[in-house]
């Protein structure tokens, strides 16, 4: 579909400018995003202390629960988003509208980032200050490149999740609720993914946040080679193709998908 | 390229429903060989009842729905084929309409939904402080829209509409559910931004008999996903000269059926309304120069008292009665059954 760049971008400003100002005007998010995933994150580097764990575990706890905010982000307020923006009534108003369905995507996804990055941050923040955590980064550029190649790979799969939700209903809820947990044991939020063995660590590299991780913590903590499923470079070389297949089939998924709802009837509530 | 704003063509639009339990498949025909033609600077009415599919026609033209058969040309561009085409030149609002995120102003919410159809933001504000003034919401401009009264959410949402400056405007029933000054003013806005811009085309759907004739140029009347008929209000009027129209008031309510279907000079019969007050007010059809004693001896002999009867000038409503067969309050049971 063509549509206008400058068009999009205004869509993308626009859809963004929701979340951005939500978040503002309803500061109950920072108790409920900030505060309470604080005491999660607390938990873990406390387990790993009364085991006397290598002090990196630490790190990589709060690599995870900074990284965390990003999945809940692409899995809630993304993938889902499309089912709650038809409960709204919105839905039809952006897909009638000349824009890229993209477009609402990235808007959602930069808007999204805003609180996912603040509640990353204050993670981070909590690692250094309160439990002395250690970053020894030994390549600043590749680490944030990491960081980069990971969040485009892991919003493109969000992307493509979300036009699975363009024509689900309750039941998409129920696929993010699936999905929600299960990804936090594979994809090795709190521990080295390698410890689930190979195989599942492999299938679990599906999810960018995988091997993402697991890049990140090599370049902050020297010891974490030693734990690595891959080296650095295979591993941000996957993640750059997992970006890029990601977002093709997000596109065409997206296509596909209303293509499929405007024959159905499905893209709207009422069929009336 | 053709020079009409609308052209559809023996155009169909089936659903296939489940039942609750996973039976058997249904097919349902809301729309069925459909034809119309509308010209640009038209204010065309598609009046019809609850279910006639006037709703699923709008959604085709507004590329959320691909029809089953036929063809729908918007601006000279299918639908079907090249909806992105379609979508830079049309809007669409719908009446009892609650999109938005209730967390936005009103402002804010225009500004964003100006901002998909690419309308730099300056002119977004300006035309969004003129139609906020003619619609009378000026002051509720900087409130929450979680915040704003029914009247006041479909004032916002027809402004949404307008904001855009499409090239045809699709407005699904805009008047549902307002009291009457709102609507007055909603019909108002409509044909001032009609007269502004005389290359500007709207096609609202409704199925308010007297929100069609004050305000459409040229009304299609469609019953069961079919049209009917489709003129000026006052070529369909005249469609009545042969035929005199009786508003009768009982003081009891009247059972189901047509009670009139033998007596002379009778065509059509609907139930209007129940009037409140175990009173029921119904009209007539007859034929010119036939006496409406007939219909009175008739209800006296079914014991019902006459309170009122009234001779009236044909209206829309009159003429739905003598093409549809039924009252437009009367819902359809079913589309394609």
């Amino acid at each position: 579909m063509k549509t206008r760049p400058a068009t999009n971008l205004r869509a993308i400003w626009a859809r963004s400018y929701v979340r951005i100002v939500g978040a503002n005007r309803e500061l109950s998010w920072v108790f409920f995003e900030i505060f309470l995933p604080l005491l999660n994150v607390s938990a873990y580097v406390f387990v790993y202390r009364a085991l006397e764990a290598p002090p990196e575990y630490e790190g990589y706890v709060i690599i995870g629960g900074a990284m965390l905010a990003y999945w809940l982000n692409v899995l809630w307020s993304m993938a889902s988003q499309f089912y709650w923006e038809k409960e709204m009534g919105n839905l039809e108003l952006y897909l009638m509208a000349p824009i890229s369905r993209v477009a609402i995507l990235l808007g959602m996804a930069f808007g999204g980032m805003f609180m996912s990055s603040v509640r990353a941050l204050a993670i981070l923040a909590m690692g250094v200050f309160l439990f002395g955590v250690d970053f020894q980064v030994s390549s600043v550029g590749g680490l944030l490149g990491t960081f980069v190649i990971t969040l485009v790979a892991l919003y493109g799969l969000g992307m493509l999740l979300s036009s699975l939700f363009m024509l689900l209903g309750r039941e998409g809820w129920h696929l993010s609720m699936v999905l929600q947990e299960p990804v936090y044991l594979a994809s090795g939020f709190y521990f080295p993914v390698k410890f689930l063995g190979l195989t599942t660590a492999f299938v679990a590299s599906l999810v960018p946040l995988t091997l993402g991780m697991d890049a990140m913590r090599q370049l902050a903590f020297p010891k974490a080679s030693e734990t690595a499923l891959l080296a650095v470079h295979w591993e941000v070389g996957i993640l750059a193709l997992l970006a890029a297949l990601f977002l093709w089939l997000a596109v065409r998924s997206l296509e596909s998908m209303e293509r499929r709802g405007r024959e159905s009837g499905r893209l709207t509530l009422k069929w009336q | 390229m053709n020079n009409l704003a609308v052209e559809v063509e023996n155009m169909g639009r089936e659903f296939r429903t489940r039942g609750r339990s996973g039976g058997r498949q249904a097919v349902l025909k809301a729309l069925d060989g459909i034809d119309l033609e509308i010209r640009p600077g038209e204010l065309f009415g598609l009046l019809g009842p609850n279910g006639a599919g006037k709703t699923t026609l709008i959604k085709i033209l507004c590329t959320l729905l691909l029809p089953t058969s036929g063809r729908a040309l918007v601006s000279g561009i299918d639908v079907a084929t090249e909806p992105h085409r379609v979508r830079e030149r049309i809007n669409m609002v719908s009446g009892g309409e609650h999109s938005g995120y209730g967390i936005l102003t009103v402002r804010e919410h225009l500004w964003l939904f100006s901002q998909l159809y690419g309308v730099p933001t300056r002119t977004a504000r300006r035309r969004t402080d003129e139609l906020l003034e003619a619609l009378g919401l000026l002051a509720e401009a900087d409130q929450k829209i979680a915040m704003l009264s029914t009247g006041m959410r479909q004032k916002m949402n027809l402004i949404r509409g307008f904001v855009c400056d499409p090239l045809i405007l699709f407005l699904d029933e805009p008047t549902l559910g307002l009291d009457v000054q709102v609507a007055r003013e909603v019909r108002t806005v409509i044909r001032s931004w009609l007269a502004a811009s005389p290359e500007k085309t709207v096609l609202l759907t409704t199925h308010y008999m007297a929100e069609a004739e004050i305000l459409c140029d040229r009304v299609a009347i469609i019953s069961r996903g079919r049209v009917l008929a489709c003129d000026t209000p006052e070529n369909l009027k005249q469609r009545l000269d042969h035929e005199v129209v009786y508003r009768v008031e009982t003081d009891l309510i009247l059972e189901p059926g047509d009670p009139f279907r033998d007596v002379a000079g009778v065509r059509r019969f609907g139930a209007e309304h129940k009037a409140g007050a175990g009173t029921t007010r119904f009209m007539v059809i007859m034929d010119r120069g036939s006496e409406v004693t007939g219909v009175v001896e008739r209800l006296e002999r079914m014991g019902k008292q006459v309170r009122a009867v009234n001779r009236a000038e044909p209206s829309l409503e009159d003429v739905f009665l003598h093409i549809v067969g039924r009252t437009i309050g009367e819902d359809e049971d079913a589309p394609g059954h």
